[in-house]
């Protein structure tokens, strides 16, 4: 007699059921290695030499592994014209999703906040006006938004990306606090008047620290939709303030010398390596963050 | 000490009115319960008093000072949430502190405090922990102790109870009998809780659909209603209600007429019949509580008895006292009988009236008789 399973929901035993089950099983590990096959390839080939590659094909691993490829991308890949790598361009995404993320958060926090426990007249209104916000394809702002960069004389620099992602990402942002925010005791707040805090008192010591989970799942989206934006990146900046993905496409781009697949499949993983971790980092502590500290009411 | 006074309070959201017109006057150090169904307005009336609802039109005054444009922090006030509303993220000696903090009061003097109301309301051993970490019972002495440490004027209390297990409201309904006997200060407690609201009161105010039916103290509540509403909503089980005609044949009394034509009559005692004036074949209701019901010859003889048989439907034990269920004229009557006297479904019943204790209303206007 096998053991009886110790959790879970009891199920139904027999041998038609362990046949569904491993059929089960060997659809989900062929879906995995789907979904999974480009990231091998594109690991696999970076640790190539270009030599390994032109003599054998692109879904073979790697004979002798080298990381000649990163090094290329990271710091003498030809963008354009300079040849200094992803890496200057990697600081300045850097510069521009650090603040563009941390303001639109937090502008996000403050409106979900004042909407859903500061209930004005026409709050639902304004709410969904703002939300209209996150149905405006990028295309159509680009030519309004090159002029007002330019009205205000940001157009072509980082700050100026900084600005059109934090008005774009507000929308978003806003909606998550908002729904966030709705399913937080009415309560706390009232109580927090009745203990004396005002606005921005009940807004930093009671309110913020209380959604750290809303904080992680917005700083996610945001970084996510941010680092990998390429739209307004070509649109409003110029040659040394590219964020890196338009230098990635510079590089893959290139028209002149060898494709060095190498080195693009290289500089393509350290392009995307910040989101994953921020998934990674932030996933884990979104979680923890879900389980801790919940309280009723 | 302070005392609440309000003058024809009035509050609407949009269009629909929620406060009627309400005045009401709270002694200082009172206990008074507002006490009604679900959606009467209580807790909005509550809100008014703390400050956390505008006012549409009436004054309140704390204390002799006019409170309408008085933001909640400045009424001298404190509340307990039914919710609890506990600050999640910070620890029970944050949250008790919370409210001294942002009015910077020293450091010593809030350790001071915290160490008292830690031992009356026995938290001291959780102070470090987070209100995620505690019971509701546990959850539910933070709450009160967030709210006596500041020593406030006047209590508010929503609803603190209705979230804990019956065993453990009974032991905090104590408790904030007690702690209100000890600090002697005003509090207005909220509840839909009948027997909460008979237990701690030293008024009651019965309110329903925006207006306050009846404001006395428990006793008059109980024994006096002033009209149906307040007989059927204060008392457990509820008052048996007999609708009925008036007939004089050689005495007072009610006639029931049940939908296949028979009829029962109750005699209206004298006590009660010389302040009736209606008219032969008024209709009126007649209010009998479970506990003035009995079984035949089960208590001392007194005046005005009433005995009558009728067929047991359900017998229902509580423990000390057993309800019958009966029906006459169509309407079922819980009558409360000892344990030891209670007879069996489908059999005959002596039953036994105390009808100098039956109350009558006039079953157009619904008012008391």
């Amino acid at each position: 007699m096998r053991r009886r399973q110790q959790i879970g929901i009891v199920r139904r035993r027999g041998i038609g059921q362990s046949i569904q089950r491993v059929f089960l099983f060997a659809l989900l590990g062929l879906f995995c290695l789907y979904y999974l096959a480009p990231l091998i390839v594109m690991v696999s080939n970076s640790l190539k030499s270009l030599e390994e590659i032109r003599m054998g094909t692109l879904i073979s691993l790697p004979r002798d592994v080298t990381f000649e490829a990163w090094g290329k991308a990271w710091n003498a890949a030809c963008v354009g014209v300079r040849c200094d790598g992803l890496e200057p361009y990697i600081w300045n995404s850097v510069f521009m999703v650090v603040p563009a993320v941390a303001i639109s958060t937090f502008l996000g926090a403050l409106n979900g906040y004042a909407l859903t426990k500061w209930r004005f007249r026409g709050a639902d209104i304004i709410f969904a006006l703002i939300l209209f916000g996150a149905f405006i394809p990028f295309q159509v702002i680009l030519l309004p938004m090159a002029r007002t960069l330019g009205l205000l004389g940001l157009a072509g620099t980082i700050p100026g990306l900084i600005l059109v992602h934090t008005v774009y990402g507000l929308a978003f942002t806003t909606l998550f606090f908002r729904n966030f925010f709705i399913g937080v005791s009415d309560g706390i707040v009232q109580a927090a008047q009745v203990d004396g805090a005002g606005f921005f008192g009940i807004f930093f010591r009671i309110v913020l620290p209380m959604s750290l989970p809303a904080i992680v799942v917005t700083v996610i989206w945001q970084f996510t939709q941010i680092w990998n934006d390429f739209l307004f990146g070509i649109a409003f900046t110029v040659g040394d303030s590219n964020p890196v993905t338009v230098a990635l496409n510079n590089v893959v781009n290139t028209s002149t010398g060898v494709k060095e697949y190498n080195v693009d499949m290289a500089a393509a993983i350290i392009a995307a390596l910040p989101t994953l971790a921020v998934y990674v980092i932030a996933g884990a502590y979104f979680v923890r963050g879900l389980s801790a500290g919940a309280v009723k009411g | 000490m302070a005392d609440v006074r309000l003058e024809e309070v009035r509050k609407s959201f949009g269009t629909t009115e929620v406060i009627k017109g309400i005045d009401l006057e709270i002694d200082a150090g009172e206990f008074v319960v507002l006490v009604g169904p679900s959606g009467c307005g209580k807790s909005t009336l509550l809100n008014l008093v703390a400050g956390l609802e505008t006012l549409s039109s009436g004054d309140i005054f704390i204390g002799g000072r006019k409170m309408n444009d008085v933001p909640p922090r400045d009424r001298d006030i404190a509340m307990v949430f039914q919710s609890y509303a506990l600050y999640p993220t910070k620890s029970v000696r944050e949250n008790i502190t919370f409210g001294m903090m942002t009015r910077r009061i020293p450091k010593d003097e809030q350790d001071v405090a915290v160490k008292e109301f830690s031992s009356l309301l026995h938290i001291q051993d959780y102070l470090d922990r987070k209100p995620g970490q505690l019971s509701g019972g546990q959850r539910q002495r933070v709450a009160m102790g967030r709210a006596l440490v500041r020593k406030p004027e006047v209590f508010l209390f929503d609803e603190p109870l209705s979230n804990l297990d019956a065993k453990l409201r009974i032991e905090m309904r104590t408790e904030i009998k007690k702690l209100h006997q000890r600090l002697g200060k005003t509090a207005v407690y909220v509840t839909h809780d009948q027997i909460e609201a008979m237990t701690l009161a030293s008024r009651i105010a019965v309110m329903d659909d925006g207006h306050i039916r009846q404001f006395a103290d428990p006793a008059t509540v109980y024994e006096e209603p002033v009209d149906l509403f307040v007989a059927s909503f204060m008392g457990s089980p509820p008052m048996n209600m007999i609708p009925g005609r008036l007939r004089r044949d050689g005495g007072l009394f009610l006639e029931n007429t049940g939908p296949d034509g028979a009829s029962f009559r109750f005699p209206i005692p004298e006590s009660i019949a010389r302040r009736i004036e209606k008219p032969e074949g008024h209709e009126v209701v007649l209010g009998l509580r479970p506990e003035t019901i009995f079984a035949a010859g089960t208590e001392l003889p007194g005046k005005d008895r009433f005995v009558f048989e009728r067929p047991v439907d359900v017998v229902e034990p509580t423990g000390p006292d057993t309800m019958i269920v009966f029906e006459i004229g169509g309407s079922d009557l819980i009558a409360r009988v000892r344990p030891q006297d209670a007879g069996q479904s489908g059999k005959l019943f002596r039953f036994e009236v105390e009808m100098d204790k039956a109350k009558l209303f006039d079953a157009a206007t619904g008012l008391r008789l």
